[in-house]
């Protein structure tokens, strides 16, 4: 071992130890900049010492420069033109795309060692990883692009391809997928068994998303970022660069964890998620009808405006129906305006408004809501009964009381007391249900008046309302 | 051969263990953008797509080798960048409007 490639061993720990300090500093938003900061000073290092070493190599042809040169470079445009260009409620569909990406370079390089070495003598030993590494990166390729196309609205939100039988249809893939993967290990020089691998990961990726619902889609994105690191460390056994292997098996450990805490704060287990539980289409019919269901109280806009203009305190209770709609900066507009008119103006975020935990605070620091205004559940919910009005914005299951009681799809679910408040007026497009597919006692409940909009539409014309009437 | 293996096999189960405790309790709010961190760090993918694309001398090889760069590259800048992007929106903070009495600290986000 020369100096030189010694010297870029440690160069590559030390690029580890910064990737675990750099995911432990952001566990507290003090801290959370500058340990991403950190993880990927880090990574242009370890880049910067894996360009030496290959400059180190004997005989590097310039052809193979010139592909790295070109293909990184286009590669690093696109990731920032997407990272920099995105809108932030489409914020979850750009990770998905990178969660693709990344799974499918694992994938391609582990392709690229078993053609390379085919006729070498590979040992049965180290295709395991390579086999394993091919299946996980591509399930995560496709069942990433899905994902982000049902977020995006090119593929429907709602649950596809759900099917007498299609469970099995999953697990068959699986199987034909270990199969193929063990006859690879046995004989890594069969064509056959790479193109069966490749083709059912491909169609397993696919099969396991697209029955999935739209809203639960960050939680599956969440896992799949799991996989992705997991396809990655696969890699780093099949090149032998222990830091591929640290950095991806941190990625997956903490990766399914963080999908862990995430299912929990949406009162849901992954295995439901990915099984198709309620909100599926084969859920139960909501328990127990609501007493006086379908009596509910509609309001015009103008109402609305009169009613919030002249409140002393306006808490605002956003919701996936605000991110779905990028009703943001109406919502922001709105308030300041309340504000500028002496109105007490606050925002109650639950742990899991928007497209996924921790979204909503995002959307609005976008949109310029000043952060003292953005107050956690566990804060806002005693200063319910003291609101005058709080306006609901798109939100549904998070703020129904039937959470309190037993016997329900949301029962323990922590809530938003917004029923406590002396009145409510909801914006929302219609009675639908939320993902839990329950009616909200909330709404008819006699002090609520629901205004059915669009949350952006609403917004806008509740602003302009105010404007006229309380000047 | 097999000691090398061995190696990574214990390397890999120790990070795993690594992984599991280094984020134990993190705030809702955070989720998202350490998904994305996370998300960012799996382009490490990269220096291995380089390690491959360096030994390639097959018409096949250079087309794996280019689209495991394209792909690489793309994840670890886009990764970090939108991450920075996300985290820095909560640094900012205009001080405008009356601040609810019972509401955080704000050093403990503005930072600096």
């Amino acid at each position: 071992m020369s100096a030189i490639t010694f010297t870029i061993d440690l160069i590559y720990v030390a690029a580890a130890i910064c990737f675990v300090f750099g995911l432990h500093l952001m566990n507290s938003p003090a801290t959370a900049r500058r340990g991403n900061l950190l993880s990927a000073a880090a990574m242009a290092v370890a880049i910067v010492a894996t360009v030496v070493l290959i400059a180190n190599q004997q005989h590097v042809p310039a052809k193979n420069w010139i592909v790295m040169g070109v293909c990184g470079a286009a590669g690093s445009v696109i990731g920032l033109y997407g990272a920099r260009m995105v809108k932030m409620t489409a914020m979850p569909q750009l990770v998905s795309i990178f969660n693709a990406v990344g799974g499918g370079a694992a994938a391609l390089l582990a392709i690229d060692d078993i053609l390379e070495h085919r006729g070498s003598g590979l040992s049965n030993l180290s295709s395991i990883t390579g086999a394993l590494d091919i299946a996980i990166g591509l399930v995560t390729f496709t069942g990433s692009l899905i994902a982000a196309g049902k977020l995006q609205g090119w593929i429907p939100g709602r649950p596809l391809l759900v099917y007498r039988g299609s469970r099995l249809v999953n697990l068959a893939l699986v199987a034909t997928a270990v199969a193929t993967g063990a006859w690879l290990v046995a004989d890594p020089r069969g064509d056959v068994a790479i193109i069966l691998l490749l083709a059912a990961a491909a169609v397993f990726g696919l099969t396991m998303v697209l029955p999935i619902g739209g809203a639960d889609m960050p939680v599956v994105i969440s896992l799949l970022n799991a996989f992705t690191g997991t396809a990655v460390a696969m890699a780093g056994f099949v090149i032998d660069k222990p830091v591929l292997i640290i950095a991806g098996a941190l990625v997956g450990a903490s990766g399914s964890i963080l999908t862990k805490l995430m299912a929990e704060a949406m009162n849901r287990s992954l295995a439901n998620i990915m099984l198709g539980g309620f909100g599926t289409g084969d859920a139960a019919a909501p328990v127990g009808a609501v007493a006086g269901a379908g009596n509910v109280r509609t309001v015009s806009a103008e109402d609305a405006a009169i009613q919030l203009g002249y409140a002393s305190k306006v808490i605002l209770v956003p919701g996936y129906g605000l991110a779905a709609a990028q009703a943001q900066h109406e919502l922001s507009n709105l308030a300041a305006y309340l504000e500028s008119h002496g109105v007490d103006v606050s925002f109650a975020i639950h742990p899991v408004a928007g497209r996924m935990p921790g979204h909503m605070n995002v959307l609005l620091a976008e949109a310029d809501v000043p952060y003292p205004q953005l107050r956690d559940m566990d804060e806002i919910n005693p200063e319910f009964p003291l609101a005058d009005v709080a306006l609901v914005v798109g939100a549904n299951d998070v703020t129904n009381p039937a959470a309190r009681r037993p016997g329900n799809a949301i029962s323990g679910m922590p809530i938003l007391d917004v029923d406590r408040a002396k009145s409510v007026i909801v914006i929302k497009r219609s009675l639908g249900h939320g993902y839990a597919g329950l009616d909200n006692e909330l709404y008819t409940d006699p002090k609520t008046a629901m205004f059915f909009s669009d949350a952006k539409a609403g917004l806008a014309e509740l602003l302009a309302s105010l404007k006229t009437l309380v000047a | 051969m097999t000691q090398g293996l061995l190696t990574d096999l214990t390397i890999f189960a120790l990070a795993v263990m690594v992984g599991f405790e280094v984020i134990s309790k993190v705030p809702s709010i955070l989720h998202t953008p350490l998904m994305s961190g996370a998300n960012a760090i799996h382009g490490i993918v990269l220096v291995g797509a380089m390690v491959i694309t360096a030994d390639v001398r097959t018409d096949y090889g250079y087309i794996l080798g280019g689209f495991a760069m394209l792909f690489a590259a793309m994840n670890v800048v886009g990764g970090y960048v939108v991450t920075d992007r996300m985290l820095h929106m909560f640094k900012r903070r205009p001080e405008t409007g009356p601040v609810p009495a019972a509401s955080k600290e704000p050093e403990e986000v503005t930072g600096r």
